[in-house]
């Protein structure tokens, strides 16, 4: 490294510094801490009480869930964009972007007004003499609106990936007597594992400590993970314990990010 | 005590411009007689009596809104962003006068807040500013429940009733802790100032053997899904009870026979204001009648403004019993009282277990 790429690379060290890693040692100090400003490790094994303990477990539950989901839903479509022709698919993948760049709340606000008992939804579904759907203030909702606001996320890396695979090597299956479901299942799916893998972060990370989402569509009957550290911080005034809790989140997070060290040693699934 | 729904996107936004403003340095020169920054409810204010403070006293207002008492405290009290004047509720501002985070106020520099404020208001104020040191009423009003006519079988009394099955996912609950608990306190008839853990115990289990009959548990949101016909009764603030049958006649406020909440909201200014003079003209421009009925006209909660009220042309307004309801006929209503740290973390530890049930 010449030292002239180093004074360039300073703006950047002093951003990771100011914004990363100071914020983190912040949150490890209250983490670790009482209010007194003594060590104490109380603020970690807080997760193990009965309301922290089925938090975390129903946010792992409906996190899993919503990046199962996005994953069936994101395979195909990422497949279709793959075999596209180049001016078509930027079509697409533009009305997958567009919606992101309208504001994340005001987009799950509108779920909330489509889904309510007197909402949209409902409205055509009663003018059309079909059945209602009651899944607002439910964990359905709360899937709904994950699925719906990360799907973006996992579609990308999958198409960067699929996008990547040389055709030849389909054909050379071919030549050798794969069926295409075979040609799916031992060349397509593990040369796209990369892009699996970061769209499974890409999804799961945010709808694992999102609470915008369980308060404005589980009509805050629904405590995650991450309500309950957005009520320490802003209505118990604990940042104790919201921090130590985060800190448990956190290992959740690295051992994702592990896996996805671990299979994308290339970073080929990074995003666009 | 407030309103909107996209408030958190307000919020979210007006923080980032601060640490964008805060960034870059452009300190704001403010107004030719400086500036005064206020930390106020969000939709707690006609905007346009701002302008005309600005104009008037060329004075620049910095204007900031929280969305509950318990946001707004740590945000002021880590000095994170440095405020002038504040308009928390009853018990935060004992808390606040506990905490020594507040300045004594010169009422010589605010004749308006001393001639118009009706007298009852500084007394009832005496509740958590015992030598009406601290505060200026702003806003007051009762916690009661809304109810839409035509989608209940009987006229809505009691607390009770919001455990009645047959109005199953038809509830709207107020979410924050203390509101919460004030509903199931008075259905047993303790004080919605008990600390004790015995009466805590029996209000936690009742909230928790509601959870299943609510439909959401909400703070502003209650305002637009009432009128919406979204749900049959909602817990409200008494000011939000006039607005909404504005919108929908349907609509019925009632304070429960068990008793409720009376509250106050009020001015006060922070110790260390950069622009204490500024926010005593502030406060004092807020208590000018023709500026209070304003404000009253706009967001429709009880003004403690008594020639304000003189003002209100709308007769049945002015004789309101939702408005103004007359407090020598109730003996049940309560103001909070701050509980003290250990009394804040049983509430919230309880109110944890009701959410996560």
């Amino acid at each position: 490294m010449t030292s002239k790429s180093k004074w360039l690379s300073a703006p950047y060290v002093l951003w990771s510094i100011i914004f990363i890693v100071i914020p983190l040692g912040m949150i490890f100090y209250y983490g670790l801490t009482d209010k007194t400003g003594a060590f104490t490790l109380e603020n970690i094994t807080a997760i193990m009480t009965a309301e922290h303990a089925k938090a975390l477990w129903l946010s792992i539950l409906l996190s899993f869930i919503s990046t199962l989901i996005c994953f069936l839903l994101a395979y195909p479509l990422a497949m279709i964009l793959a075999n596209m022709k180049v001016n078509q698919h930027s079509f697409i993948i533009l009305i997958f972007i567009l919606p992101m760049w309208m504001n994340f709340l005001l987009r799950t606000l509108a779920w909330q007004t489509l889904l309510e008992k007197s909402g949209v939804i409902n409205n055509i579904l009663n003018f059309l003499h079909l059945p209602n759907i009651n899944i607002i203030n439910t964990p359905y909702a709360i899937v709904l609106g994950m699925v719906y606001n990360f799907l973006p996320f996992m579609v990308l890396p999958l198409y960067n990936v699929l996008s990547k695979i040389d055709e030849n090597v389909m054909n050379a299956a071919k030549d050798l007597g794969a069926n295409s479901v075979y040609t799916f299942f031992r060349i397509t799916l593990p040369l796209s594992i990369p892009g699996i893998i970061s769209g499974i972060t890409m999804v799961f990370v945010p709808a694992l400590t999102t609470f915008v989402i369980s308060t404005l569509l589980g009509g805050s009957k629904i405590l995650l993970i991450g309500n309950v550290i957005e009520q320490e911080f802003t209505q118990a005034s604990n940042w104790h314990l919201g921090s130590g809790l985060s800190i448990v989140l956190m290992i959740f997070i690295i051992l994702n990010m592990i896996a996805s060290a671990v299979f994308d040693k290339d970073g080929e699934g990074a995003m666009l | 005590m407030k309103k909107k729904n996209v408030k958190t996107a307000i919020l979210t936004v007006s923080c980032a411009l601060t640490a964008m403003a805060a960034l870059t340095g452009c300190g704001s020169s403010g107004g030719e007689n400086g500036e005064v920054i206020v930390y106020n409810w969000g939709e707690y204010i006609d905007p346009e009596t701002i302008d005309m403070f600005e104009e008037e006293t060329g004075i620049k207002v910095i204007y900031d809104e929280f969305e509950t008492n318990e946001t707004m405290y740590p945000k002021v009290e880590s000095g994170a962003a440095s405020y002038d004047v504040v308009c928390p509720s009853d018990y935060m501002i004992s808390k606040m006068i506990e905490n020594d985070m507040l300045a004594e106020l010169n009422f010589d520099n605010m004749p308006n807040a001393k001639a118009n404020i009706g007298e009852q208001y500084y007394e009832q104020s005496k509740g958590f500013d015992p030598d009406n040191k601290y505060s200026v009423p702003y806003c007051w009003g009762t916690v009661g429940i809304l109810y839409n006519q035509t989608m209940v079988d009987e006229p809505i009394t009691s607390w009770a009733q919001l455990w009645d099955e047959k109005y199953a996912d038809n509830i709207l609950m107020q979410d924050s802790v203390r509101d919460a608990f004030m509903v199931a306190e008075k259905l047993h008839g303790f004080s919605l100032n008990t600390v004790d853990p015995e009466e805590l115990e029996t209000a936690k289990n009742s909230l928790i053997e509601q959870k299943p009959l609510v439909q959401a548990y909400v703070i502003d949101q209650v305002r637009d899904k009432m009128i919406g016909g979204e749900a049959a009764i909602g817990v409200i603030y008494s000011g939000e009870a006039i607005y909404t049958q504005r919108e929908n006649p349907d609509l019925v406020y009632v304070i429960p026979e068990e008793g409720s909440n009376v509250w106050i909201d009020s001015w006060v200014v922070l110790k260390d204001a950069p622009n204490k003079e500024n926010a005593e003209k502030f406060i004092d421009f807020m208590c000018r009648s023709d500026i209070a009925v304003k404000n009253f006209e706009y967001i429709t909660y009880s003004t403690p403004n008594d020639a304000a009220r003189e003002l209100i042309e709308d007769e049945d307004i002015k004789n309101s019993e939702i408005a103004f309801p007359d407090l020598s006929q109730y003996d049940n209503l309560e103001v909070y009282v701050y509980l003290g740290e250990e009394g804040d973390a049983l509430y919230n530890e309880m109110w944890k277990e009701v959410k996560s049930n």
